[in-house]
């Protein structure tokens, strides 16, 4: 079905009791061109990438819960394009412009909302890297902006700038930057790659893979029983490990708990994105009123969704240092997701060594903002077997060759990116 | 999550410093591109039990080898890393 404001007004009017099922819920076919595994916000905007840019239509999405229930449901929904290194630069951008157009693509709204990211910083050092970062994101034809401190001042009034320790003495500001609805984004894609005939299979977990006698991938043993595949795509960040292990490939990756944290509802009060340069936190308010933040993962290997104490109050130790007065907010919600953590914190989008696998993976704790770049990116991939341009540092050899991508400058510590 | 720490007793989380796999060991000087490339950037990331470095940095300041479900989050056994606070104990 197509949505308006007519359709809008057509169901509001007999109540909202019309609604019809936005996609379709597909039982198996015994084959299929191409397979994606992993039901969230990056294989259905592969397969509907596939569908809509490349004319590959007889794809299927295979999702072991429901879609949207792994890492896509459990982010901060912070869009941005803020990245300093060849290779992200380009890339993340490239998502960003698709973010700006992604409603009008899948006549869906996913109230993407550009309100801004603002990174503070505390001291002349940081001034100076976020000036470099600024000046690259520039140069690449990303807005930046480098905020003076009354400028910052002007803008989120409320900060505690004169924090004994970290005293707030700017900001790089990405206006273009803001947040998204993220379930409306899985849904979005949904509806947009099922219109278009994508099967999206739901309560079918991958336990296997078939291959032929010189081990090309040809299809995959599922819970739902064997689906024949031209080509496997496996989009399942947090568990990238344990679906590669089943065609016998070990990766440069560790899993990893990251927590994500809403208040109660109040008032609106914070502008758009902020981020804490003195520690790690990050928050924005949802149209709701929640205030959503989060900060580290938790650093130990967890496949387990849920964080422990320390981190919590880390990240609320965080919030503190910024804004005092929000110590008597009550946390309503708190929960963890899996992070594939990559050994130079960028991600993997790349042909394996398995003839007929190929794998999206290591968004470490950044891949919701890449959501629609990285379906793209990685439809090129299957549809064209070749790399698309802006993803083609997104290497599996690179940590091989040395061409890594290490935003942070930690090194091969996945629980430091 | 507590940690119980051979020396120390039953310890909260935030005493305690993660290193990882314990299976990965650093090659002798001399070995292969491959052996270091594994050693340094391949992992196993097991879903289940598995053998993990812990140091007490809050604590008595030795290196811990932890039996710890990623599943769960269940501890199965914790003792003192050979050449770590062990050798003090002994002495």
């Amino acid at each position: 079905m197509k949505y308006s404001i007519f359709s809008l007004a057509r169901a509001a009017l007999s109540g909202h009791k019309n609604w019809q099922r936005t996609w379709r819920d597909a039982t198996p076919k015994d084959r299929y061109d191409v397979v994606i595994i992993g039901g969230g916000g990056h294989g259905l905007a592969t397969a509907w990438f596939l569908a809509s840019e490349y004319g590959i239509k007889n794809v299927a999405v295979l999702e072991k819960g429901w879609i949207g229930s792994g890492n896509a449901g459990r982010n901060t929904t912070i869009i941005r394009s803020n990245y300093g290194l060849p290779g992200n630069t380009g890339f993340y951008e490239l998502s960003m412009k698709l973010w700006e157009r992604m409603e009008q693509d899948l006549n869906y709204n996913a109230m993407v909302s550009q309100r801004g990211v603002i990174n503070l910083y505390h001291s002349d050092a940081q001034r100076d890297a976020y000036a470099r970062r600024g000046n690259t994101m520039r140069i690449n034809g990303i807005d930046a902006e480098l905020l003076d401190l009354a400028a910052v001042r002007k803008m989120i009034p409320f900060l505690n700038f004169d924090n004994a320790r970290f005293p707030v003495q700017g900001g790089l500001l990405q206006r273009r930057g803001g947040t998204a609805r993220h379930d409306a984004v899985v849904w979005g894609y949904a509806h947009a790659a099922s219109e278009l005939g994508v099967d999206i299979i739901q309560n079918c977990e991958v336990t296997g893979f078939v291959r032929d006698a010189n081990g090309k991938v040809t299809g995959v043993e599922t819970s739902r029983g064997k689906i024949g595949a031209g080509k496997v795509g496996m989009a399942v960040a947090g568990s990238s490990s344990r679906v590669a292990a089943m065609a016998g490939l070990r990766l440069p990756i560790e899993s990893h708990v990251l927590q994500a944290f809403v208040s109660e509802a109040i008032k609106p009060l914070i502008p758009g994105v902020m981020t804490f340069g003195a520690g790690h936190f990050y928050v924005s308010q949802s149209d709701k009123g929640g205030l959503v933040f989060g900060g580290d993962i938790d650093g130990y290997n967890s496949y387990a969704q849920r964080g422990n104490m320390p981190v919590m109050e880390d990240v609320c130790e965080g919030g503190m240092a910024l804004m005092p007065m929000i110590g008597r907010v009550r946390l309503l919600r708190q929960w963890g997701g899996i992070m594939d953590m990559s050994m130079d914190g960028s991600p993997i989008i790349d042909k394996t060594p398995v003839d007929g696998l190929y794998i999206n993976a290591g968004w470490c704790y950044g891949g919701f903002k890449a959501t629609p770049g990285s379906g793209f990116v990685f439809a090129h991939l299957l549809a064209r077997d070749e790399s698309h341009n802006e993803a083609a540092r997104f290497r599996l050899d690179r940590f091989r060759t040395g061409a890594m991508i290490d935003e942070k400058g930690q090194g091969a510590q996945p629980n430091l990116h | 999550m507590r940690i119980v720490c051979p020396f120390c007793g039953e310890r909260e989380l935030g005493e305690f410093t993660y290193l990882g796999d314990t299976k990965p060991v650093r090659p002798e000087a001399g070995a292969s591109e491959d052996e270091v490339f594994d050693y340094v950037y391949l992992r196993d990331n097991v879903a289940g039990d598995t053998s993990e470095y812990w140091y007490h940095g809050g604590g008595c300041r030795a290196w811990l080898k932890v039996t710890r479900n990623t599943l769960t989050h269940e501890i199965s056994s914790i003792e003192p890393a050979a050449g770590a606070g062990a050798a003090k104990v002994d002495a």
